[in-house]
């Protein structure tokens, strides 16, 4: 099936297998490996992009479903050479450890501040439900995505 | 002077393209023409293969091959175990990358489907017809050892496949018969699955012009991935090279070499072909090891006042369907020998037995044998307290080692390095307000608030280990590490590691080591590691050695070039070597300080050797092997606080306190995050981690839907102190801290549940405490 999907800004027209899961188009077919996969039920969040700006779990929506939207993957996010403020918070804050949760981890967070700045620690622990990460118990996880929605809060 | 880098939690060099999806992980890596191998997995945990009739998938589009055990023939010999434990009668039963004849547990391998695409190939797996003829399963170690157990290889008479004793029974026993308390107490270290994020994953291309294999895979220990494939593949090991890309964690599961990288290896090689095989995760809960699964059996002895006096424990430890690499040597050597913890406890007797069952293969995971030591010796001095009616704390107290500076022989035949264990004790129960506390329990349970109060104190061996220690135990490796500093013309610095972290962020650690020693900006320092090609041998990521074994040879590494550049620094400045001072990366002259040469203009000048004093070789550049002459022996307290509602079972972590001691620390926001996810591993297997299979061996636990993942709202922000006691036989004196974390927060949030449970009648519960089993154990207590 004919696709035609805006991935980071730029507009991609393919010929897909149906049944094609949105993370393998962005993976296989853009080459756009920064989204991950770690699960196969959805809990993991790890292959979380924006789908016409809201978190969108890529393994949950087939690329023809996507046919027409705009997807933002961790590749997309950094603006004019500067890192996103969740990428830089994550980098201070020691918000990873072996990166594999991270993309997920920056989008869903980037995406929960941007609709609630000044989220309380509790809103985020709570937010981050969707997304697991084996490595950093999540301490500096929350220490990074609360100092940016705190930003966000003062500007 | 400027602010020293060693012990400056200055930001990590690997973060860069990690955050912005740079970073190349095995499955990212993409070959042209590459071919997508997928597993027919066994649905059953004991069966017998009566055929296999691939015809259909053979047929279907985009199928290139599917082979079965006897394609392979002789083409792969069976994966090896790696950890002969001696004086065992240690029995390695057949395990060829392909079930032949036989499938041992869910998940175990019976074809292979090779592909033009990942959906393709698994939808020719799934068509591949497979007749079983199904046999009786055994899941539970013990049971598997029992009278009347079906038989899981016939060359493993009664599955014992090991019996590892420790200590003296005669001894053990007069310890016992004299003491004034026993408490003994059947607890299960249920099977855990480690789940790093990233699925395991391998591909592998062969060139048959030059016999040389290359083997993309999520390794910890890429020089052992290269020695396994050489064996089973019958390739020279100069012809393979293994290459650990970007990993995505491991916690000991990606250490063992599987059938699934013998498979691409060899189909590779069949086919010509570039091969990939990436698991899904339900694929990995299946097949990815497991880790614990003991049954013991364990008792102490102490007097009226409190004087811890002997442990002993019988272990019945699950080995799954076949020994995976490292397995014999988790429940007895990791294990038995830290059965003294920090406690001057002068009997031990240990009795592990090795059971084949038809579960997933375990081996290490995080902690590895000392989760399980630890937590059985906490687990038995808080009921010592609770039989002799003394404060918890107070017990441990009493019996802690005093501080020693170096060197601590114990019942179990170690010699701690060094530790202070009071006054990270006393330190922990301050930050925790332990009095006070002791207090507020009581007023709450005044109003039927059930608050707890859970304290570990614990020591363990890490920074494996000397090698001559590894080949006296049966390891079938060494465990030194080595490593080159090389310094480009321009005074730009490669360090080469045989180490593969893969998480840990030893590219940033490491290189604060060689910038501390040399006066290189860490920014300069590139750390290289995980491929057999490009990077010295070393045995790998695991057991906390990175830091202690790697960070050592880089040291001494750094030391050597040091002296040959004052040399040369002396010889280019024409002054005597005595009267050259170093400071900050700059060699001057003592007296003439605006005499000065830059460890860069010194590296400049090695490499031009236009100038070199007689005898100096050209270049900058020094390589070291470092055999640690001892383990590295950690420790530290960890205390949480818990309230339990009663009516419902729903317990709430309210606080944790980690005070730990792994020496200086080179980077402490890494020694935290270190901290903190081991803690949240192991506080995951006391509230909420565990394996469920049925009686028929089905995996109930399969999916992150099924297996409990802790998720962040099940945790407080981490309150963290540190002590700091250096390793005395370390040159710069550090200890491993990856897996403190998991070994000491297992007990204490267990202990604390219990603790709060104590009013209430309930004396045990089997982990993971989850709401429902608390629930159910507050009821049968009240009735």
């Amino acid at each position: 099936m004919q696709v035609a999907i805006t991935v980071n800004g730029v507009l991609h027209e393919r010929d897909v297998d149906p049944r094609t899961l949105l993370v393998h188009f962005l993976r296989e077919e853009l080459d756009l490996t920064g989204t991950k996969i770690g699960c196969d039920t959805s809990q993991c969040g790890a292959c979380t992009v924006h789908l016409d700006g809201k978190v969108l779990k890529s393994c949950t929506l087939l690329a023809v479903q996507a046919d027409g939207a705009e997807i933002t993957t961790i590749e997309g996010l950094a603006e004019n050479g500067q890192h996103h403020p969740m990428q830089t918070a994550f980098w201070e804050n020691h918000g990873l450890q072996c990166g594999y949760c991270t993309p997920g981890m920056i989008m869903a967070s980037a995406a929960f501040v941007r609709d609630n700045p000044g989220a309380s620690e509790g809103e985020i622990r709570h937010y981050l439900e969707g997304n697991i990460c084996r490595c950093t118990g999540y301490h500096n996880i929350v220490k990074a995505v609360k100092q940016v929605a705190d930003a966000a809060a003062g500007s | 002077m400027s602010t020293r880098i060693f012990g400056s939690g200055i930001k990590r060099r690997e973060d860069p393209r990690l955050i912005t999806g740079e970073a190349r992980y095995t499955d990212d890596i993409k070959l042209p023409g590459v071919l997508h191998m997928a597993v027919v997995r066994s649905p059953y945990a004991h069966a017998n293969i009566v055929s296999i009739d691939s015809s259909a998938a053979q047929a279907m589009e985009g199928v290139v091959a599917v082979y079965t055990s006897e394609d392979i023939g002789d083409g792969l010999a069976g994966l090896p175990t790696a950890w002969l434990i001696p004086d065992s009668d240690l029995k390695t039963p057949e395990h060829p990358a392909l079930a032949k004849g036989k499938v041992r547990y869910v998940g175990d391998g019976v074809a292979i489907v090779l592909a033009d695409d990942r959906y393709r190939a698994q939808d020719a797996a799934d068509a591949v017809v497979v007749e079983y003829e199904e046999l009786p399963a055994v899941i539970d170690p013990e049971e598997a050892a029992g009278e009347g157990a079906p038989l899981i290889h016939d060359d493993v008479e009664g599955n014992i496949a090991f019996r590892w004793v420790m200590g003296d029974r005669e001894a053990s026993d007069a310890v016992f018969d004299a003491a004034d308390v026993v408490v003994s107490e059947r607890i299960l270290q249920q099977r855990l699955l480690p789940t790093a994020m990233e699925p395991r994953s391998a591909m592998a291309q062969y060139n048959a012009a030059t016999e040389e294999l290359t083997l993309w895979c999520t390794s910890q220990n890429p020089h052992i991935h290269r020695f396994i494939i050489s064996a089973v593949t019958g390739l020279n090991e100069n012809k393979v090279r293994v290459i650990a890309p970007e990993v995505g964690g491991g916690f000991g599961s990606k250490i063992p070499c599987y059938p699934d990288e013998a498979l691409v290896s060899w189909a590779a090689i069949k086919l010509g072909l570039p091969v990939k095989w990436t698991e899904t995760r339900s694929e990995n809960y299946l097949i990815t090891i497991h880790g614990r699964d003991h049954v013991q059996h364990v008792e102490m002895a102490a007097g009226n006042d409190g004087a811890l006096l002997g442990v002993r424990a019988t272990v019945y430890a699950g080995m799954g369907g076949y020994l995976s690499t490292a397995a014999p040597g988790i429940p007895t050597i990791l294990h038995g020998l830290l059965y003294v913890g920090p406690y001057t406890m002068g009997s031990v007797f240990c009795e592990s037995i090795g059971v084949m069952t038809n579960g997933t293969p375990t081996d290490a995971y995080r902690g590895a044998g000392r989760p399980e030591a630890t937590f059985l010796l906490e687990r038995m001095v808080d009921n010592v307290a609770r039989a002799i009616d003394m404060d918890p704390a107070e017990l441990r107290r009493k019996n802690l080692i005093p501080a020693f500076e170096d060197g601590h022989e114990v019942a179990t035949t170690l010699v701690y390095d060094s530790g202070d264990y009071p006054v990270a004790f006393e330190k922990a129960l301050d930050m925790a307000g332990y009095g006070d506390f002791r207090e507020q329990q009581a007023a709450a349970r005044a109003e039927s608030r059930y608050l707890g109060i859970g304290v570990t104190a614990y020591t363990e061996m890490c920074g494996l280990g000397p090698s001559q220690v590894a080949g006296a135990v049966g390891f079938q490796g060494g465990l030194w590490e080595s490593a080159t500093v090389r310094v480009t013309p321009t005074g730009k610095v490669q360090a080469l590691i045989g180490a593969s972290p893969h998480g840990q962020g030893s590219e940033t650690t490491l290189a604060q080591i060689i910038a501390d020693e040399l006066g290189f900006p860490v920014d300069d320092i590139e750390v290289i590691h995980g491929d057999t090609t490009e990077t010295p041998m070393g045995w790998g990521t695991y057991g906390s050695r990175t830091t202690p074994v790697t960070g050592a040879a880089l040291a001494q590494a750094s030391r050597k070039l040091k002296d040959k550049a004052r040399v040369l620094a002396a010889h280019l400045m024409e002054a005597n070597v005595d009267d050259i001072e170093y400071a900050d990366g700059s060699f001057s002259v003592k007296g003439s300080p605006d005499q000065a040469q830059s460890i860069q203009d010194v590296a400049l000048m090695a490499h031009l050797a236009w100038n070199m004093p007689e005898g100096m070789d050209p270049g900058f550049e020094e390589s070291q092997f470092y055999d640690p002459p001892n383990f590295v022996y950690p420790f530290g307290t960890h205390i949480a606080i818990v309230e339990v509602d009663a009516e419902t079972g729903v317990i709430d972590l309210q606080r944790y306190i980690a005070v730990d001691d792994c020496g200086p620390q080179i980077n402490p926001e890494i020694v935290a995050g270190q901290i903190h996810g081991g803690v949240v591993q192991g506080i995951a297997q006391a509230l909420c981690e565990g394996v469920i299979y049925d009686e028929n061996g089905q995996l109930l636990t399969g999916t992150m839907q099924d297996y409990c993942m802790p998720k962040a709202d099940m945790f407080p922000n981490f309150e963290l102190g540190e002590t700091v006691t250096p390793s005395p036989h370390h040159p710069v004196g550090v200890k491993g801290v990856g897996e403190t974390g998991t070994i000491a927060s297992t007990p204490t949030v267990y202990n604390a549940v219990l603790d709060a449970l104590a009013p209430l009648g309930v004396q045990q519960i089997d982990m993971p405490l989850t709401s429902a089993k608390v629930w159910s154990a507050i009821q049968d207590a009240r009735s």
